[in-house]
C-alpha cells in the first residue's frame, strides 16, 4: 500500500532538549494511525512538524513519497494536510459556512463570497461522513461536538487527504466520541489517511488500524491495532528501561501521618475527577501512586496543596496528624509541615528569572532565619544556599547571580528538592513526577535523597507515571484509575515482587487500565 | 550580551539615536542643532536658576515615574498617574488652606503630604480594586479615572473653591509651604526647586531596597513574573496588585505636593500639564528600575525645561518628538536585544 506520510530519522531540538529524537514513522494511505504517549512524550512536536509549524532539526519528511520541507502550515495545507487542533480555530461570531470557507474563499477581494456553493459542498460532505450541522448556524451557538464537526468540514472543503487529530476526544462526551469514530472510519474508507494523537487507550483500540507508542521523544514501537492489548500499550507508555538502580533497604513505617478518606473532586464543569479516594501514609514510608496520567493525580495534588480552582466541589477528608488540609491556602499548608514538589516544576515551583539562591528561598521566604531588619539576611541566605548546593550536588557557578532558568532540568529539580526537603518541621513530603525531564545522572542523586528522607521519618507520597520509579522507591503502591485507588500492594507484596520487576510491571499495568 | 549590559546599553543607544534623528529634524527646519543643544546646556546645567528649574521638574517626574514603575513590577500598566496627581494636588491644596494659621510647620507639612499621598493612593486603589474584584483592565480603568479626576477637580475648583476672578484656590497656610533650596541653602537662585527633592530621592532608594532586598519586593516581583508559581508559594496576587497600585498612587500624590506645597502654594487649573503621562515615559526609559528612574527623570527634566529655554529658535514640540522617539526606540531595541541574545 502507498505511504501517505513518511518520517525518516527526524529530530527536533529545542536548545539542548530533544523533543523528538530520530523518529521514523510511516503512515499508510487509507488507514487510521494512532500515536499514543504520555504528556511530554513528543507527540505534539511530531504533528507540528508534519503540519509545518516546526521545521525538523534533522531528518527527512516526505508526503506521498515526495520529500518536503514545510516552513509554514500554509505549505502543508497546500500539500493536502489538515489538522483539527485540540483548541478549535473557529470564529464564534461567523456562521458555519463562513468559517468553512475562511482562508479558502476562491474569489476576488471585493467579490461576493461563494456562500451558496460552499453550503452545497458542506451539505454533501455532512451527509457522506455523518457530520450533521446547519451551515447557516452561528458557530457560537454550537455544542463542542458540533464545532469539531465544523473543523472536519473545513478540512474536507480544502480537500485535505491527510488529517491530523490532536486529542480529539478530550473535549467530547462519550456519545459524541462514538459519533466521531463513525466519521473517522467513514473518512478512512474513502481513502483519507488519519493521524490520531491520544493518550486514551480504549479509543486507540476502538478505531486505530496501526498504533505507534512514543516515549521521551522516541517511537518505542509500532504495531497493528488488532494485535495489541491495553496492558501492553500502558506498559510501553510508562515503562522506562534505563533507570539507576537505587538501593532501597526495608522500611520500618511508624504511625499514620496523612489520612485521606473518601475524597472526591468535582470540577466547575461538573466532571468527577477524584471519586471516593482513600489512602493512608505512615511516617517513614513512601506511598507510591501508580497510574496513567489524567486519572485524577493532578486533582489530588491540587487538593493537597490548596490550589483547587474556585468553584471546585471537594468532599471527604484529608488530615495530617489530626489537622485538616482541605480548603487551606498553600502557605498555611506549608506551615503544617508539608512540602510539595509539583508536577510542572517550571510553572509552579520556581521563578525562572530569579537567581538560584532566591529560588532556594521560594515558598520559604517568610522564615524568620532568612530575615534581618526590613530586608533579607544576605549572609544567612548565602550560607544556607552553599550548604544546599553542596548537599544536593547542584551544579551551578554562582548561585547569587545565575538565574535558575540557566540550569539543566536535573539541577533545577535538585534546587526544588533541597528547598522542600529541608523545610523546618516537615513531616509529609508530596512528590509529583520527581524525575521528569531530569537527566540520568541527576536521577540517582534525587532517588537517594528521597530514600534518605524516608529514613529520617518523613511520610512521602510519591506520584509518578514512571512505573520503574514507583517500584524502585515505594514501600507500598496504590494503583489509581478513574480517580480512585483501585488496588493496593502491601509492603510485603512490594518487597517480594520487586525482585521480578518485569512481571510486577505487568501486574500493575492490569490495575491501571 | 548579558542582561545587565543590555540594560545600560539600550537606553544609551536609544538616546543617541533619538538625538541623531532630532538633529536631522532641526537641520530640516534650517536650524543648527549644535547651537541649539549648546544653548540648552548653557541654560540648564550652565546656570544656577536653570539647574533649579530642572531639579524641580525632575522631582515630580521621579515621583510620577515611580507611580508607573511600582505597579509595573506586578505587570500592571498604571496610566493613571495624571489623575492620581490631580487628586493629590487638590487634597494637598485643600488641607493646606484649611489649616489654622498658627500651626507649626513640622505638623502642617506632614499633614498636607499625608493627604496628598492618601488621595493619590485612594484614586489608584480604585483602579486596583476594579482589577482584583471584577477583572477590569487596569489600563482602561486608570485612563477613565484620569477623566473623572479632571472632572471632579475642575468642577470643585470652578464652582466651589476658586477665588473670585481667578482659576486657583485660596493659598495654603505659610507653615504648610515646603521651603525652596534658595531660601534654606542659597542654591538655585529664585528657582522653584524645593526640599521635596530630598525625600523624593530618599523614597526612591527605599523602594529600591524594598524591591530587591526584602520579602516585600521578592513577593511582589514573583507575583508579576509567574503568577501561577506565586500562588503555589502562598503569595496572594490580589494583595500584591493592591499594594503596588497603592504605592504608585501615593508616589504620584507626593509628586503633586512638590508642585503645590513647594512652588505654587495653591491648586490651579491646568497646573499638571500632563506631567503624569510623562511619568510613564520616565519609567519605561528606566526599565521600571527605581535607581535608573532618577537618571531618566533628570533627562526628561532637562528636555522639558531646556526645550522651553530655546523656544525662540525652535518650537518646544521638537523636544516632545525626542522624548517620544527615545521611548519607542528603547522598546524596539529591547525587543531586538531579546531576539538576538
Amino acid at each position: 500500500m502507498a505511504i501517505a506520510v513518511r518520517l525518516s530519522a527526524v529530530s527536533k531540538k529545542f536548545g539542548s532538549f530533544a523533543a523528538n529524537n530520530k523518529v521514523s514513522l510511516s503512515v499508510e494511505e487509507g488507514t487510521i494511525h494512532a500515536i499514543v504517549g504520555e504528556n511530554g512524550a513528543g507527540k505534539s512536536t511530531l504533528t507540528k512538524m508534519i503540519y509545518g509549524m516546526h521545521l525538523p532539526t534533522s531528518g527527512e519528511l516526505s508526503i506521498k513519497e515526495q520529500t518536503v520541507r514545510f516552513t509554514s502550515p500554509r505549505e502543508a495545507i497546500k500539500a493536502g494536510i489538515g489538522m483539527v487542533h485540540q483548541h478549535f480555530m473557529l470564529i464564534p461570531k461567523l456562521s458555519v459556512a463562513e468559517n468553512v470557507i475562511l482562508g479558502h474563499e476562491e474569489t476576488g477581494l471585493f467579490r461576493r463570497l461563494p456562500l451558496e456553493r460552499a453550503k452545497t459542498v458542506i451539505r454533501k460532505d455532512a451527509e457522506a461522513y455523518g457530520l450533521t450541522v446547519d451551515p447557516d448556524a452561528l458557530v457560537a451557538s454550537l455544542s463542542i461536538g458540533e464545532q469539531q464537526r465544523v473543523e472536519i468540514l473545513k478540512l474536507l472543503f480544502r480537500h485535505a487527504e491527510i488529517m491530523i487529530f490532536d486529542e480529539p476526544t478530550a473535549v467530547l462526551t462519550p456519545c459524541e466520541t462514538e459519533r466521531l469514530f463513525i466519521t473517522l472510519r467513514a473518512l478512512r474508507d474513502t481513502g483519507k489517511s488519519i493521524i490520531l494523537i491520544t493518550h486514551k487507550l480504549d479509543e486507540v483500540l476502538a478505531v486505530a488500524d496501526t498504533v505507534s507508542v512514543m516515549r521521551k521523544g522516541e517511537i518505542v514501537g509500532t504495531m497493528p491495532g488488532s494485535s495489541v492489548t491495553k496492558e501492553e500499550l500502558a506498559r510501553m507508555m510508562v515503562g522506562r528501561s534505563v533507570l539507576s538502580s537505587v538501593t532501597n533497604p526495608a522500611a520500618t513505617p511508624g504511625e499514620i501521618l496523612l489520612a485521606i478518606n473518601n475524597l472526591s473532586y468535582r470540577t466547575t464543569r461538573g466532571e468527577l475527577k477524584v471519586q471516593n479516594l482513600s489512602l493512608k501514609v505512615r511516617a517513614g514510608e513512601i506511598y507510591g501512586i501508580a497510574g496513567v496520567e489524567g486519572n485524577g493525580q493532578s486533582e489530588l495534588l491540587q487538593t493537597l496543596w490548596g490550589l483547587a480552582p474556585e468553584g471546585t466541589i471537594i468532599s471527604g477528608t484529608a488530615v495530617l496528624k489530626g489537622v485538616s488540609i482541605i480548603s487551606k491556602r498553600p502557605d498555611e499548608i506549608a506551615l503544617m509541615g508539608i512540602s510539595c514538589i509539583p508536577e510542572d516544576r517550571l510553572r509552579h515551583a520556581v521563578i525562572t528569572e530569579y537567581t538560584v539562591s532566591e529560588n532556594l528561598l521560594f515558598g520559604r521566604h517568610r522564615e524568620r532565619s532568612f530575615h534581618r531588619g526590613i530586608g533579607f539576611n544576605a549572609p544567612a541566605i548565602k550560607r544556607y544556599a552553599e550548604e544546599m548546593i553542596a548537599n544536593y550536588d547542584i551544579r551551578c557557578s554562582s548561585p547569587g547571580n545565575q538565574s535558575l532558568g540557566s540550569l539543566s532540568g536535573g539541577n533545577q529539580q535538585k534546587v526544588v528538592l533541597a528547598r522542600e526537603m529541608n523545610r523546618p518541621g516537615i513531616s509529609l513530603l508530596i512528590l509529583a513526577q520527581p524525575t521528569r525531564g531530569v537527566d540520568i545522572g541527576a536521577i540517582e542523586t534525587i532517588h537517594n535523597k528521597i530514600i534518605e528522607a524516608r529514613h529520617s521519618g518523613m511520610a512521602i507520597l510519591l506520584v509518578s507515571s514512571e512505573l520503574e520509579e514507583i517500584i524502585a522507591l515505594s514501600t507500598r503502591i496504590g494503583c489509581i484509575y478513574k480517580g480512585a485507588i483501585r488496588h493496593e500492594f502491601s509492603q510485603e507484596e512490594v518487597e517480594l515482587k520487586r525482585e521480578a520487576e518485569h512481571e510486577f510491571q505487568k501486574e500493575i499495568g492490569l490495575h491501571i487500565t | 550580551m548579558h542582561a545587565k549590559q543590555l540594560r545600560l546599553f539600550i537606553p544609551l543607544l536609544s538616546f543617541l539615536s533619538a538625538l541623531t534623528v532630532s538633529s536631522v529634524i532641526m537641520v530640516l527646519a534650517e536650524r543648527d542643532p549644535l547651537m541649539i543643544f549648546g544653548k540648552m546646556f548653557h541654560a540648564t546645567f550652565g546656570s544656577s536658576y536653570g539647574t533649579g528649574q530642572m531639579v524641580f521638574r525632575m522631582t515630580t517626574l521621579l515621583l510620577v515615574g515611580l507611580a508607573a514603575a511600582i505597579p509595573f513590577q506586578v505587570r500592571l500598566f498604571n496610566i493613571g498617574a495624571e489623575g492620581q496627581l490631580l487628586m493629590g494636588a487638590f487634597a494637598a491644596a485643600m488641607t493646606g488652606a484649611m489649616l489654622p494659621a498658627n500651626m507649626p510647620s513640622f505638623l502642617a507639612i506632614p499633614l498636607c503630604l499625608f493627604s496628598a499621598m492618601a488621595a493619590g493612593a485612594g484614586w489608584a486603589l480604585l483602579a486596583g480594586t476594579l482589577k482584583v474584584q471584577f477583572g477590569v483592565n487596569e489600563v482602561i480603568a486608570t485612563i477613565m479615572l484620569n477623566f473623572i479626576a479632571q472632572g471632579i477637580t475642575g468642577y470643585l475648583l470652578t464652582y466651589h473653591f476658586a477665588l473670585p476672578s481667578t482659576v486657583h484656590t485660596t493659598p495654603i497656610a505659610t507653615a504648610a509651604a515646603i521651603p525652596t533650596f534658595d531660601k534654606v541653602m542659597g542654591w538655585f537662585a529664585n528657582a522653584p526647586a524645593n526640599l521635596s527633592t530630598l525625600p523624593a530621592i530618599g523614597l526612591t532608594f527605599l523602594l529600591w531596597i524594598m524591591l530587591f532586598r526584602s520579602r516585600f519586593g521578592y513577593e511582589m516581583r514573583a507575583a508579576g513574573l509567574q503568577p501561577d508559581a506565586a500562588r503555589y508559594g502562598g503569595i496572594n496576587a490580589g494583595v500584591q496588585t493592591l499594594t503596588a497600585m497603592g504605592i504608585g498612587g501615593a508616589a504620584a500624590g507626593l509628586g503633586a505636593a512638590n508642585i503645590v506645597l513647594g512652588y505654587k502654594h495653591y491648586y490651579e487649573a491646568g497646573m499638571s500639564d500632563g506631567i503624569g503621562f510623562t511619568g510613564i515615559a520616565v519609567a519605561l526609559l528606566a526599565g521600571a528600575h527605581p535607581l535608573w528612574i532618577i537618571l531618566s527623570a533628570l533627562f526628561f527634566g532637562f528636555l522639558e525645561y531646556g526645550g522651553l529655554t530655546v523656544n525662540t529658535w525652535i518650537p518646544k514640540d521638537i523636544f516632545m518628538i525626542i522624548e517620544a522617539l527615545t521611548i519607542i526606540l528603547v522598546i524596539s531595541f529591547t525587543a531586538l536585544g531579546k531576539r538576538f541574545s
